[in-house]
């Protein structure tokens, strides 16, 4: 393979890569993290440690029952 | 921040315009060839009798269709009937709160809805209605799906997203009358217990006997708790870490049953079913009780996980195994009702037998509640409700071609019940042979072996079947000597899966019965008192776990009688959405579409009032609860005892059972008929009000945020979000912001 292809088709696979990684950070809710950081640096808060803030997002589904269907 | 910016209507239609565009050449080529396609497959389908048919003609026939009705019919639902607006603020914006009203990237959210839609129900109803032929359940779940399952689970979520994601019951109270909301509510909560042990009962007769099942399921619950704890000490927050450790561990338990197969361990793990039925009781009581981190979510996560990687492995190796399908098109059974799977003609026991892929009343629970707080667009609705139910009848035409194309004498030595197979190779292989379909003991036990098993004869609920078809499939399309592997790697997605949703379920009901007796008894509604939870949910367990018991213990094949009994409560269910539906185009004004929800409704209830009437009165004992009851108890009288009961107390409790069956079914179809009847006379009130009636939707707010509406974004709709980001710079959408406090996520 030249170089000339090989350029295209790796930034190809890395975009493809980093779509699943987003989607997969997304959909698993690891991605709230990142926003509660992003946030806090935004509006000068002091964010809690990641334990705390994933000890209350598990708080919150205690109380919100998801369903699964059949 | 106040910019409010309009999404140029990039999808054509309505809202607020007529710009309907000519279609393109190239669009108008495409979607011909796709109907050709579609139509060739359908006609090979119909056609073929006694040739070789590919199953993939299944496939396409199934694929292209659904293009079809989502790029047309889904479309004109949205902008013609419901009129989805953009410009329109969703309750995810509007009330946004980072935890249950979330705007939420809709690919995301397409993911979420349908982990939370999917479950057994596709896999096993398609394998039970085999035993009609293949052409019968391909017609129903792909017409289904398009007529009826997808537009319910779309209109309900619009519905719902409409009013702050109002639950299906809440709905119906508000908009139909309290006498329809009673009865929606006691179905709903009848409905989810029964579904809970059929669902049970489908995995305890996939994994009695079974040492290699029990054992990696059983492990599944360490890996679960294991997962827990690394999320919520090790390392708080790392999903797919813990994910990727479970499914590896996932994968060593299967392999790891296969060695413990030889040991002594797999004696003490060959488990009745009344020693399983135990088993699963006790778990989903604890379950429900322990706190959801340490079982629940990874759990789900697992499943999740399993869920979608099977399926798409499935559709990939379909794609490489071609393989020819070995059932008739429409079986002798299908014209006489005598099959042995369930009794009962096509009309209407195939449209009960599957539910789940292609008219399903269960997702109308999740499209109202949870989904529709999370919606960014309201436009969305098509790609999450309609897109995401067509993905599950995807699934469902797939177990479907699973269980046409292994061997038939096969397919009804393990799907007939135990009282006429007789348990044993030899007379599994004389009965099956005797209903046309040759077959050999040395031809079955063979089967067995392959996937060590003990045994496969009656090894009814579907599981299994689906499971030596898709062990049949990966070892054709893959190779290596790997089909026990596979099966019980099949067996174990289907248990997993089911397990998370009896616990899940396990779980919903006793917040239900918590909420509800909390109207009366304060203290009971509060979900934080211990004693209140644990009475809840032994409650809960109680009802499902008996009516489990009642199932495994039945003389007559516990999936033989309770599966009709599920399908018909769910289908019912759907009865209620639909109604739900229809009252509310009506309420709204929009009598001349109220069509799309009426006539998916009519017939539903044409064929759920049938099945109900035939399962209550019919005077065939195969068929009507009543008469089956009558016939056992006319011969306990006169002191005979009745095949397949071997005992007087066999034939009593045949007569329990039958009675109890034969009682709840009058009850669920007379509680729809009542909602029915409501939801009449307010149909009637609007029409003749001659204009739209106050209904309890939210009042219109501008959006602020701008999303595409389909799954890919399209050209117009990328210029429309830089030129939305160009104006409010960055940051100002609210997807993954999130509401925060200084504390953390707010409450």
């Amino acid at each position: 393979m030249t170089a000339d292809v090989a350029g295209p088709v790796r930034s190809a696979a890395v975009r493809a890569w980093r779509g699943v990684r987003w989607y997969l950070r997304e959909w698993s809710g690891e991605a709230r993290w990142d926003d509660y950081l992003a946030h806090c640096a935004a509006h000068g808060h002091q964010p809690v440690s990641r334990r705390e803030f994933e000890r209350r997002r598990a708080d919150e589904r205690e109380r919100n029952p998801v369903s699964r269907c059949c | 921040m106040s910019t409010t910016v309009s999404r140029p209507d990039t999808d054509g239609g309505p809202p607020g315009g007529t710009g309907r565009r000519r279609p393109t050449l190239k669009s108008t080529l495409v979607w011909t060839a796709v109907a050709v396609v579609g139509a060739v497959a359908w006609t090979v389908l119909a056609l073929s009798r006694g040739e070789s048919v590919s199953a993939l003609w299944m496939l396409f026939a199934a694929l292209c269709s659904y293009a079809i009705a989502y790029r047309f019919y889904a479309r004109f639902i949205a902008y013609r009937a419901l009129r989805v607006d953009d410009r329109r603020a969703t309750p995810a914006e509007r009330l946004h709160n980072g935890i249950d009203f979330d705007v939420t990237d809709r690919r995301v959210l397409f993911g979420h809805h349908f982990a939370a839609i999917a479950g057994a129900g596709p896999l096993v109803g398609p394998v039970l209605a085999a035993q009609m032929g293949y052409l019968p359940g391909t017609i129903w779940i792909v017409v289904g799906v398009i007529f009826a399952g997808a537009v319910q689970d779309m209109v309900v979520l619009f519905f719902s997203m409409r009013r702050n994601g109002k639950s299906l019951g809440q709905m119906v109270r508000e908009e139909i009358g309290i006498v329809g909301g009673v009865a929606a509510l006691i179905a709903v909560f009848a409905i989810m217990i029964l579904i809970l042990a059929v669902l049970a009962l489908i995995v305890v007769n996939a994994l009695a006997e079974s040492p290699w099942g029990v054992f990696s399921i059983a492990l599944t619950i360490p890996i679960a708790l294991f997962m827990g704890v690394y999320l919520r000490v090790l390392r708080p927050g790392r999903v797919l870490e813990a994910t990727a450790i479970g499914v590896v561990l996932l994968l060593l338990a299967i392999v790891g049953g296969g060695w413990i197969d030889n040991t002594g361990l797999a004696d003490a793990l060959t488990l009745s079913k009344e020693w399983l039925v135990l088993a699963l009781v006790v778990y989903g009581f604890v379950a429900s009780v322990l706190p959801v981190w340490l079982l629940l979510t990874p759990r789900d996560y697992l499943s999740t996980f399993m869920k979608i990687g099977v399926i798409a492995l499935l559709a990939v190796s379909l794609l490489i195994a071609r393989p020819v399908l070995q059932a008739d098109a429409i079986t002798d059974f299908a014209r006489e009702g005598t099959g042995p799977v369930f009794a009962g003609s096509l009309f209407p026991f195939v449209f009960i037998t599957i539910a789940c892929g292609a008219l399903s009343g269960f997702h109308a629970l999740i499209s109202s509640g949870t989904t529709p707080k999370m919606v960014a667009k309201e436009s969305q609705v098509r790609l999450i409700g309609y897109g995401g139910m067509l993905m599950e009848s995807f699934v469902a035409i797939s177990a479907l071609i699973a269980a046409v194309v292994i061997d038939q004498g096969l397919y009804y030595a393990m799907n007939a019940p135990a009282g006429v197979t007789g348990g044993t190779p030899e007379t599994a292989a004389a009965y099956v042979s005797g209903l046309g379909f040759p077959t050999s003991a040395a031809d079955l036990a063979a089967a067995s072996a392959a996937v060590q098993e003990p045994s496969l004869i009656s090894r009814t609920g579907g599981a299994p079947t689906l499971a030596v078809g898709i062990s049949e499939i990966f070892s054709n399309a893959f190779g290596g000597n790997l089909q026990a592997f596979w099966y019980h790697f099949a067996i174990m997605f289907e248990a997993l899966f089911i397990l998370t949703a009896v616990d899940a379920g396990t779980r919903v009901g006793r917040f239900m019965l918590q909420d509800t007796i909390g109207n009366v008894w304060k203290k009971f509604g509060d979900l934080s008192w211990r004693p209140g939870n644990i009475i809840a949910s032994a409650i809960v367990v109680g009802l499902w776990g008996g009516m489990l018991y009642i199932g495994v213990t039945d003389p007559l094949g516990g999936v033989n009688q309770l599966f009709p009994l599920f399908g018909i409560a769910n289908q019912l269910l759907a009865a209620i959405a639909l109604t739900l539906c229809t009252v509310l185009l009506v309420k709204h004004g929009k009598l001349k579409y109220a069509w799309i929800t009426a006539v998916p409704l009519a017939w539903d209830l044409v064929v759920t009032m049938t099945a109900s009437w035939q399962k209550v009165f019919s005077d065939n004992p195969a068929i009507g609860y009543f008469a089956q009851r009558n016939r056992y108890a006319t011969a306990l009288d006169n002191g005979e005892v009745l095949a397949p009961a071997q005992d007087v107390g066999q034939m009593q409790q045949v007569v329990t059972n039958s009675t109890i069956n034969g009682v709840l079914q009058a009850f669920f179809a007379l509680l729809v008929v009542v909602v029915f009847v409501n939801a009449l006379v307010v149909i009637a009130r609007a029409v003749r009000a001659r204009g739209p009636l106050p209904t309890t939707e939210e009042p219109a707010v501008p959006s602020r945020i701008v999303e595409p509406s389909g799954l890919f974004a399209t050209a117009e709709e990328k210029q429309a979000i830089a030129e939305h980001e160009r104006l409010v710079g960055a940051g100002a959408g609210a997807r993954g912001q999130g509401t925060f406090t200084e504390e953390g996520p707010a409450r």
